[in-house]
């Protein structure tokens, strides 16, 4: 089997399997605080259409032209105007399911591509447990750093425009990539000291935020929800890390 | 060709594993494996596309991707 197909066949497996499981575990953690929140920015949301004079200006950054509150009948969730969305219930969830299983794939298509370089080079295959080491470098990428500064954010909580954010997001992944990189695999000091420089670097720039923030969502909430999305990936990541390794070492062993 | 390249190439050849005539080397292989798995994370996690906003919505915000 080519290189790549043996990539692509372990991360199909091995990311169906742990989205799968990381959407069992947000309907425990992340959903039911998603759904709460919702109550909330509902709510905030109703009160704008009865006073649009008084616009709040915590809104200013939210982008509404994408993102129009206008005809949304009871029970559905917001966003787009008339674009479609799911139904709450079975088909949100399903819906849930697949872009868990994408995401899966996806990063476990990453991670497989990591490990065909390194047992190319090195000659053997990657263990569970370096891919389990694999997965949490993942989660310190892909979740910790861009978390410092964006944290895991509610719906109905204001922020800064969203390109602005996805910017900031994607250039912490890839500092805090390089950097985790330079300290792994060229082992000097003055790697390692622009290493921490690169994980440094966009926290000292710092991510978009709004000047201020007013929301009815309860911090608590937002906290409880945080804590929720960091463990939750935290299980996504080292599974994935240890499932894809294991995966991908059988296929590329047969190849 | 990159160093890796070369010496699994020579891994290649010493231990056990035929190349096949033509065949893309490991290192181009896994980059397009890469390209791949960025394209998929970035169309569910990142796409403007209001309806695959709505789709990947909860996914979104329970991956703490910069949603809204």
């Amino acid at each position: 089997m080519s290189t790549f197909r043996s990539i692509v066949f372990a991360s199909v497996i091995a990311g169906f399997i742990v989205g799968l499981i990381v959407t069992v575990v947000q309907q425990f953690g992340t959903v039911p605080l998603i759904l709460k929140a919702e109550v909330f920015e509902k709510v905030a949301e109703t009160h704008q259409h009865d006073a649009p004079v008084t616009a709040q200006p915590a809104a200013a950054g939210h982008d509404h032209a994408a993102h129009d509150h206008g005809d949304h009948g009871a029970g559905d969730h917001d966003h787009g105007a008339g674009a479609w969305e799911p139904r709450d219930g079975f088909e949100r969830n399903a819906y849930t399911a697949a872009a868990n299983i994408l995401t899966a794939i996806g990063f476990a298509l990453l991670l497989a591509g990591f490990f065909a370089v390194r047992s190319g080079a090195t000659g053997a295959s990657v263990s569970w447990h370096e891919g389990l080491l694999w997965g949490l470098a993942g989660f310190a990428v892909f979740t910790l750093a861009p978390g410092l500064g964006l944290p895991p954010e509610l719906p109905g909580v204001p922020a800064a425009p969203l390109l602005s954010r996805q910017i900031w997001w994607l250039a912490a992944v890839l500092a805090t990539a390089g950097g985790l990189a330079l300290i792994a695999f060229r082992r000097s000091v003055p790697a390692a000291i622009a290493g921490v420089i690169l994980l440094t670097l966009p926290h000292l720039i710092g991510a978009p935020e709004l000047a201020n923030i007013e929301t009815n969502v309860p911090s608590s909430l937002t906290h409880q929800f945080v804590t929720a999305v960091t463990v939750t990936s935290l299980v996504f990541w080292t599974l994935l890390g240890g499932l894809t390794s294991a995966v991908f070492a059988r296929f590329d062993q047969r190849s | 060709m990159s160093q890796s390249q070369l010496a699994n190439a020579e891994v290649r050849t010493q231990v056990t594993l035929p190349v096949a005539a033509g065949q893309v080397g490991r290192l181009s292989q896994a980059l397009m494996a890469m390209v791949l798995g960025v394209f998929v994370v970035g169309m569910v996690g990142f796409s403007h596309i209001d309806v695959v906003h709505n789709a990947a919505h909860d996914v979104r915000h329970s991956n703490a991707f910069p949603c809204h």
